[in-house]
């Protein structure tokens, strides 16, 4: 059943695409702003492959239905539309919570584009093949962060710690399958959460035994992915999407 | 260059024969267009200098992601988004390449930044102006790019070595913004007439200050004439203000703009645009600290120094914990 199939991957894309996108909005409010040079230079490059990843999930999504094209896809829908992690749309704080929020992420992110790397869907393996090498990338550097801060001195461990108190709930989400998950897998177009889970906790139970940090006990804070997001999503697309919202129709 | 009011420290200039040997062979040097490099001998009025005019360059394209940052997360399309991120980020590499520039003469980059922090160092002041609407993200590509440009592309012959390969670089980066800004404004232009207001008002705001970022007209530039002799500047001010004005007023004709200055007509016998004068006053005042976004960009850098101390602490920290494990298992 094509338009079945179809309707699995256009949700696939939106959620891929949403959560690169949000994240790309919140890493990208550091330019200029990072503790040193360097740092700008990398966020920068970070921002610029979601952005870059997002145009291509988005545009798949529309093709698939969500929208006359990409742009309108990310910029004319509302929060209840959006399919992004809780977890990438948290507020960027101090630069361990932006650097924390990225390693929770990129230890999902770059198995996920593995596996999507095998999806049955030949537009789904070809995005993934592009974004993996940028992810893989993203991971190597939030790790390495994660591990020479929460190493590092009393200040900088005790606020990579905090940052870890504060984000780690909502990393659950993003390896726990919903329905729609479970049909992806089923059906040989994304890789099985429930692997993909055992993977991430070993990974990220290293790193963080690496980095002198204690994994904090508490529930999982999910809802993104059903479109049921915390309050801070709003202010991000009141931000993102106003210049369409008050020229509607026109191009830029 | 964003190096709008940079003070050389030589007394009048000298001629060969009033020099010792040492600086007739640097001078001889500059004058047959070979270049400086950083373990040569030069004068102190050159290094001190090329210091003041390369960090005022750096912290300039530092202080220059601000305005443009600004409007980062509200770009229109996710293409433009990319587009003004890659440039932000150019800037800063523009910054860094520029401080390393500047290390080779002596000073470090702490030093530097600290002196942009205290408020000692000056960058252009062009940064000082806010961004407001979509359109200035345009206007500033077209015009503080294009005028960057103009500045730039003679600096690429400066005698000092480092500084000229770094210009090269730059430079080239610097035609892709100008390119990308003029596009947005052409976008606009061909748009609603809310968004040709948009682009016109832009244009108004940016005029002026983007033609003072040549500096203040020769006849009160009194240290020219030294950095002339040394090869660090190529061009008059006056020289390059007229430069830009010439072709950038076909440029807003042909989007559909008017410049914002009645006096601005081409003189057939000058084979030159004429403008009217320019509100120096003004300029004076942005560089004493007294422009619309002087408080908000140094307070945006000291903050970002500040809040970051921790994250620099930390990864010394570790770095040092890390070579101590190292020696402990040796
Ligand atoms: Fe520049
Ligand atoms: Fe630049
Ligand atoms: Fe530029």
């Amino acid at each position: 059943m094509a338009g079945d199939t179809d309707k699995l991957v256009c949700e696939l894309a939106l959620r891929m695409g949403d959560n690169a996108l949000i994240l790309g909005q919140r890493v990208s409010a550091w330019c200029g702003h990072a503790p040193v040079l360097e740092e700008d230079i990398a966020l920068a490059n970070v921002a610029l492959d979601l952005i870059g990843q997002t145009k291509l999930w988005l545009g798949l999504a529309a093709e698939l239905g969500a929208g006359d094209n990409a742009d309108d896809v990310a910029f004319l829908r509302d929060a209840r539309g959006f399919r992004n992690s809780l977890l990438v749309e948290q507020p960027n704080g101090d630069y361990g919570h932006t650097l924390m929020r990225q390693f929770l992420f990129d230890a999902w992110h770059y198995p996920m584009l593995q596996g999507l790397k095998e999806s049955a869907d030949i537009r789904i393996a070809e995005i993934a093949e592009k974004s993996a090498k940028e992810a893989a990338y993203h991971l190597e550097r939030s790790s390495d962060f994660v591990v020479r801060l929460g190493d590092g001195s009393d200040e900088s461990h005790d606020r990579m710690q905090a940052a870890l108190n504060a984000l780690y709930p909502f990393a659950g989400e993003l390896t726990a399958p919903d329905e729609t998950d479970e049909a992806l897998a089923a059906a040989g177009l994304a890789p099985d959460l429930n692997v993909l889970r055992q993977q991430y906790d070993d990974y990220v139970s290293r790193i963080f035994a690496e980095a002198t940090l204690t994994v904090p006990e508490g529930a999982v804070r999910k809802g993104g992915k059903a479109g049921l997001h915390t309050e801070e999503m709003g202010y991000i697309l009141a931000d993102m999407q106003w210049l369409q919202r008050a020229y509607p129709g026109a191009t830029w | 260059m964003y190096a709008q009011e940079v003070k050389s420290t030589g007394q009048g200039v000298k001629s060969l024969d009033e020099m010792e040997p040492d600086e007739r062979a640097f001078q001889e040097k500059i004058n047959a267009d070979v270049k400086i490099e950083p373990k040569d001998w030069m004068p102190e009025g050159y290094r001190k200098t090329l210091i003041r005019q390369i960090s005022q360059h750096a912290h300039s394209e530092i202080v220059g992601q601000l305005p443009e940052g600004n409007w980062i997360t509200r770009a229109p399309t996710l293409e433009r988004k990319a587009i003004l991120l890659a440039k932000v980020q150019d800037e800063a590499g523009h910054g860094l390449y520029l401080y390393c520039a500047a290390e080779t003469l002596g000073v470090s980059r702490d030093q530097m930044t600290e002196q942009l922090l205290s408020g000692k160092a000056k960058y252009s002041s062009i940064f000082n102006y806010p961004t407001l609407t979509w359109a200035d993200i345009g206007a500033i590509g077209w015009l503080v790019d294009g005028a960057a440009i103009m500045n730039q592309v003679p600096l690429q012959r400066c005698s000092y070595g480092p500084y000229s390969r770094a210009m090269i670089r730059v430079c080239k980066e610097e035609s892709f913004h100008q390119r990308q800004g003029y596009d947005i404004m052409m976008k606009l232009c061909e748009g609603a007439p809310e968004q040709k207001d948009m682009a016109q008002d832009a244009l108004n705001r940016w005029w002026q200050p983007s033609l003072m970022m040549f500096g203040p007209p020769d006849g009160d530039s009194v240290h020219s004439a030294q950095s002339m002799a040394w090869g660090i500047k190529q061009n008059t001010n006056d020289e390059l203000r007229q430069k830009f004005v010439d072709e950038t007023v076909p440029q807003a004709e042909y989007l559909g703009l008017t410049v914002p200055d009645p006096d601005v007509k081409w003189n057939e016998a000058r084979g030159h645009y004429d403008f009217g004068e320019l509100d120096w006053d003004e300029f004076y005042e942005v560089l004493k600290g007294n422009g619309p976004c002087n408080k908000e960009r140094l307070g945006a850098r000291q903050k970002a120094w500040t809040d970051g101390a921790w994250f620099r602490e930390g990864l010394m920290a570790h770095a040092k914990k890390r070579d101590a494990r190292k020696m402990a298992a040796e």
